[in-house]
């Protein structure tokens, strides 16, 4: 036993390095008091070296801690998106002139961020529903306070506020449906549950209802529909650093959590065939409440934007939107529709955060998240409007953009998989996405800057430099998706399947 | 046939120039208007003359359409290769570049309305900088459509012209721009996301076995062309069936979108009403032989089942256009919407004689598809020359233009005679060999058809009568005449339309052997 732990830690590096560098964080907070912004270096830091620990796991396939965490290629390829999303979420902290409203605490805030990462590499690992509920909680309550960190401005307290209640209602349904499905199965991991599950499960009423609260727990991480409404609240209230945050890193974590829930304890590997696999879900069918849940979160989201002013609350449904597109490949039931949401996950996550980086930017600059305000930015700002077009019309699922790729994969594997009826609302929802989209770029170009607010905007050269980073990954994965394609099909290898 | 500079195949440089040119433009500092200007030009006019080394090079007896080996001019690169892996087959997306009948008289004129639309983009005084970047990349949008053949590829050009044109009609465009560009914007989009949907139904329903023996998913076009090449129990597979039906009927709205044919015409009287002269000018020239390309070059020999048994409606369609526009065209007051219907009806023509699935109507359409372009380019900078001069455009604001400008008159009269389609006029050719075509398959429909016909002769003569003849203002005593700039872009196009009316033969020995075996395909595989 003692032998497997020793072992254990070993393969639990990245983690442990995380949790070193937090803290690394607080001493340095404590050390350099002023100069507190110097923090972000220190996880900066620590960061560089976890990404270099969770690249020399590449290719293993084991389980460690006795069945509670699983490190294979499918962790591996989450937890470097994660880390991807942490450096430039720590980035943009740094430009961030938002933060400053509480900046004797900025310390603090990094470290926090350092703390949310790890919860979310546990999320991706995590193969005991415990463990999993444990990391889905320590990123939740971490991020509360994130949300409510500028807790000087009445927007951002408020967004903590509902944040916090939403989050508690939902992770009381998970941990409803949690308990309910240990008491059925009798198991707490997911590999139990589904040994339990083939052998057949009497109370199937129990059942029933513990797969659709664990849904409901999850879809508030995800921000699908029926727990989406807190999402554009928040947002719109949260410093962008965090927003921006939530909308990448944090749904990421929620979908890995989600499809590995699904894929190891609800998939029969007895009959898993390729191409398709069916099992439990012909007794169970959750698949199809994923699929309606995918349909409504398209169609809602994507409707209300259009009614949108604020840019964070029109980002907000707008990655609402996505995550009902990213839905789709789970409820195929194909490990390709899997690959699709890791490849729409990875690309999403470079637009997303390059839109928030805009809005951040320009936030600072005129003190305005209105859309309106927008209006003539293209002349007054030329780089940032073409980058915030590019990011739009990749968001939209425009060629040559990676967001194009992204779309691309996942109606396929819907097409391929026969969900006709899928694909077609995920059309008509592409199409309603392209009139808020094309509106952000219609008042940067279409109109002329009024006269009290025009002049240009000069920006520094590292916000440059940051905003061109996140151009090149949606423009060259546009053109040249092998890589990203390659690594999501050779990662969807999960421990135990 | 292959030609290459530098190693690099002249297709590639064809569809490609323009974005080198689109980089060096936003290169120059914004005050020098004129190095924009230029460099756009010499772009678009290498890219002219690299056209015409095409068309000489051409061998008019090979077949293409569905017969790799008798493509001309094919570059085929490996772009995208994903390795198999056990659950999903190996990916392949191919750099397939290629020409044949179909496309290589739609290249010339692509071509030739980009050079002149850069000469009429010369009075752009607003932001110059930012005209020629996104003109010159729609150029390249244009041409890869004609020239990819992969469907992938096709599909990616395709969607790359849509925000180009958005922006041009946006922000260089008439009082009502922005209405007209998201209506453009939002219709084209539409068509895009149908197309994108048949497009991954046919992949995953097409496989070809490699010569290493692998299953092998593809874009390929004309891998797909090949019936034997769907994978059984795929949603595509077989003949004649219900999905086979929406596919062609998803593909034939995005194509007709494009088009436009009635019902779906409703965005371009707005484009072009609010368009700039030069934009105009490549809409009605070439986007709207996109989609009549499109349909032939995919949804014909693709879907040949579907397009046998819709053929009907296609004709139906078309004769509703015809006539529609014509009566809407007669119906105008504004010079450049009357136009604009103008083309609603000609392109009307061209879904016609496609629709017959007879050689001659074919041949009749794709010869129609050349003419309309430039005749069309023509009419919207006859309106735009006026346009410039007096910043009005309705019919009724002029009159005894003719004593005035009498060059412009006389340049403006080939034009109209031969969208009328007068003979020894250009249009004169295409429309009948479309109606003959259409003849042989559809009686009635073409007898009505025809009285689009008359109603052209009836609302062109009345334009004619209403802007050139009567009595001229006082106030349009000062106009003058063209400038050497205007007779630049006017002469080609004259020649042309002249030339092709006295004698169209080489133009049909173009595309006469490629239309003949896409015609006997579509029949033999359809029915």
């Amino acid at each position: 036993m003692a032998e497997h732990i020793i072992e254990s830690i070993f393969r639990f590096l990245p983690e442990i390095a995380l949790t070193i560098t937090l803290i690394a964080a607080i001493v340095a907070d404590l050390i350099l008091k002023e100069r507190n912004r110097n923090v972000a270096w220190v996880v900066l830091a620590g960061l560089v070296v976890t990404g270099a620990l969770v690249l020399g796991q590449a290719g293993w396939n084991v389980s460690i801690f006795s069945d509670t965490v699983a490190v294979d290629p499918f962790a591996v390829f989450f937890k470097a998106v994660l880390l991807i999303a942490g450096l430039f979420i720590v980035l943009f902290s740094v430009k961030s002139r938002e933060l400053d409203h509480n900046s004797t605490r900025i310390g603090e805030y990094y470290m926090l961020i350092t703390g949310v990462i790890f919860g979310m590499f546990l999320m991706v690992g995590a193969t005991n529903l415990l463990l999993m509920y444990l990391a889905f909680e320590l990123t939740s309550i971490s991020s509360y306070v994130l949300a409510g960190f500028t807790k000087t401005l009445r927007k951002s307290a408020e967004a903590s506020m509902k944040y916090i209640i939403f989050g508690s209602v939902s992770s009381g349904f998970l941990i409803y449906g949690i308990s309910l499905l240990i008491g059925v199965t009798g198991a707490v991991d997911i590999y139990g549950i589904r040994e339990a599950l083939m052998d057949g499960v009497e109370q199937t009423a129990a059942l029933y209802l513990a797969v659709i609260m664990i849904i409901l727990g999850f879809s508030y991480k995800i921000t699908a529909v029926p727990f989406h409404f807190w999402a554009p609240d928040v947002y719109q209230g949260a410093p962008v650093t965090i927003t921006t945050f939530l909308a990448t890193a944090s749904k990421v974590a929620g979908f890995a959590m989600m499809i590995r829930f699904f894929r190891v304890a609800f998939v029969d590997s007895g009959t898993l065939t390729t191409p398709g696999f069916e099992g439990i879900a012909a007794v169970m069918p959750w698949n199809v409440v994923i699929a309606v849940m995918a349909a409504l979160t398209m169609l809602i989201a994507n409707l209300m934007a259009l009614w949108q002013e604020n840019i964070k609350r029109l980002l907000a449904y707008s990655s609402i939107g996505h995550a009902g597109f990213i839905l789709m490949g789970l409820a195929l039931l194909s490990d390709e529709g899997i690959s699709a949401m890791m490849i729409y996950l990875a690309i999403y996550l470079f637009m997303n955060m390059g839109a928030f980086f805009v809005v951040m930017l320009v936030a600072d600059k005129i003190d305005t998240e209105q859309i309106s305000d927008y209006e003539g930015l293209g002349q007054r700002a030329p780089f940032l409007s073409v980058a915030m077009t590019i990011f739009m019309v990749a968001l939209a699922g425009f060629p040559p953009t990676a967001g194009f790729i992204a779309k691309v994969y996942i109606f396929g594997a819907t097409i391929s998989a026969g969900w006709i009826w899928l694909v077609a609302v995920a059309g008509l929802a592409t199409i309603i996405s392209l009139f808020y989209y094309i509106r952000v770029v219609r008042n940067m170009f279409l109109v002329d800057p009024s006269d009290e607010t025009s002049g240009p905007l000069t920006f520094d050269r590292s916000s440059v430099a940051i905003l061109i980073l996140l151009l090149i990954p949606v423009l060259f994965l546009g053109v040249y998706f092998t890589p990203i394609v390659t690594w999501a099909k050779n990662a969807v290898t999960m421990f135990g399947v | 046939m292959e030609f290459t500079i530098f190693g690099i195949g002249i297709l590639t440089w064809i569809v490609f120039l323009p974005i080198v040119g689109m980089l060096i433009v936003l290169l120059i500092p914004n005050e020098q208007k004129n190095a924009m200007r230029w460099t756009a030009a010499a772009v678009t006019g290498i890219q002219l003359v690299l056209a015409v080394v095409l068309l000489g090079l051409f061998d008019r007896e090979a077949l293409g359409i569905n017969d790799p080996g008798s493509f001309q001019f094919v570059e085929q690169f490996e772009w995208i290769i994903v390795e198999a892996v056990p659950w999903v087959g190996k990916i392949e997306i191919m750099y397939f570049l290629g020409i044949d009948g179909l496309s290589v008289l739609m290249v010339l004129l692509t071509a030739l309305i980009s050079v002149i639309g850069v000469i009429s983009s010369w009075t752009i005084q607003e932001k110059v900088k930012g005209y020629f970047a996104l003109y010159l990349l729609l150029v390249t949008g244009m041409m890869g459509v004609f020239v990819a053949l992969d469907f992938f590829l096709f599909f990616i050009f395709w969607e790359v012209m849509l925000l180009p044109m958005y922006f041009l009609i946006g922000i260089w465009g008439g009082p009502r721009r922005e209405y007209a560009a998201i209506k453009f914007f939002v219709y084209t989009f539409l068509g895009g996301v149908l197309m994108l949907l048949v497009m991954l139904a046919l992949y995953f329903s097409v496989a070809y076995t490699n010569d290493a023996g692998d299953q092998v998913h593809t874009f390929n076009l004309l891998h797909m062309m090949n019936s034997a090449n769907f994978v059984e129990g795929s949603i595509l597979y077989g003949m004649d069936t219900t999905w086979r039906y929406v596919a062609w009927i998803a593909l034939f709205i995005s194509f007709a979108i494009k088009v436009p044919l009635f019902p779906f015409h409703t965005w371009l009287p707005d484009a072009h009403v609010e368009a700039p002269t030069p934009i105009s000018v490549i809409l009605a020239g070439v986007l709207l032989k996109l989609g009549t390309y499109g349909m032939l070059r995919i949804m014909y020999p693709i879907l040949p089942d579907g397009t046998v048994y819709f053929m009907y409606l296609m004709a139906v369609l078309g004769m509703i256009s015809i006539i529609y526009g014509a009566l809407c065209a007669m119906a105008q007051d504004d010079f450049k919407k009357l136009i604009a219907y103008s083309s609603i009806s000609h392109m009307g023509i061209v879904m016609l004689g496609m629709a017959s699935l007879t050689n001659q109507g074919t041949v009749g359409a794709v010869l129609q598809m050349f003419n309309h372009g430039t005749i069309t380019a023509m009419l919207f900078l006859i309106v735009g020359v006026l346009y410039d001069r007096t910043h009005k455009r309705g019919v009724y604001d002029f009159g005894g233009i003719a004593n005035q400008m009498p060059k412009y008159t006389g340049i403006a009269m080939v034009a109209m005679f031969a969208a009328l389609g007068l003979p020894g006029l250009s249009g004169f050719v295409s429309e009948l060999f479309s109606f003959l075509g259409a003849f042989d398959a559809y009686k009635w429909i073409t007898i009505i058809s025809v009285i689009g016909i008359v109603l052209t002769a009836a609302y062109i003569l009345w334009t004619v009568q209403r802007v050139f003849l009567g009595e001229l203002d006082d106030k349009h005593k000062t106009l003058t005449d063209l400038t050497g700039r205007e007779m630049l872009m006017f002469i080609p196009l004259v020649i042309i339309v002249i030339f092709l009316g006295v004698y169209p033969g080489p133009a049909i020995e173009f595309m006469n052997a490629s239309l003949s075996h896409l015609v006997e395909f579509v029949n033999v595989a359809g029915r």
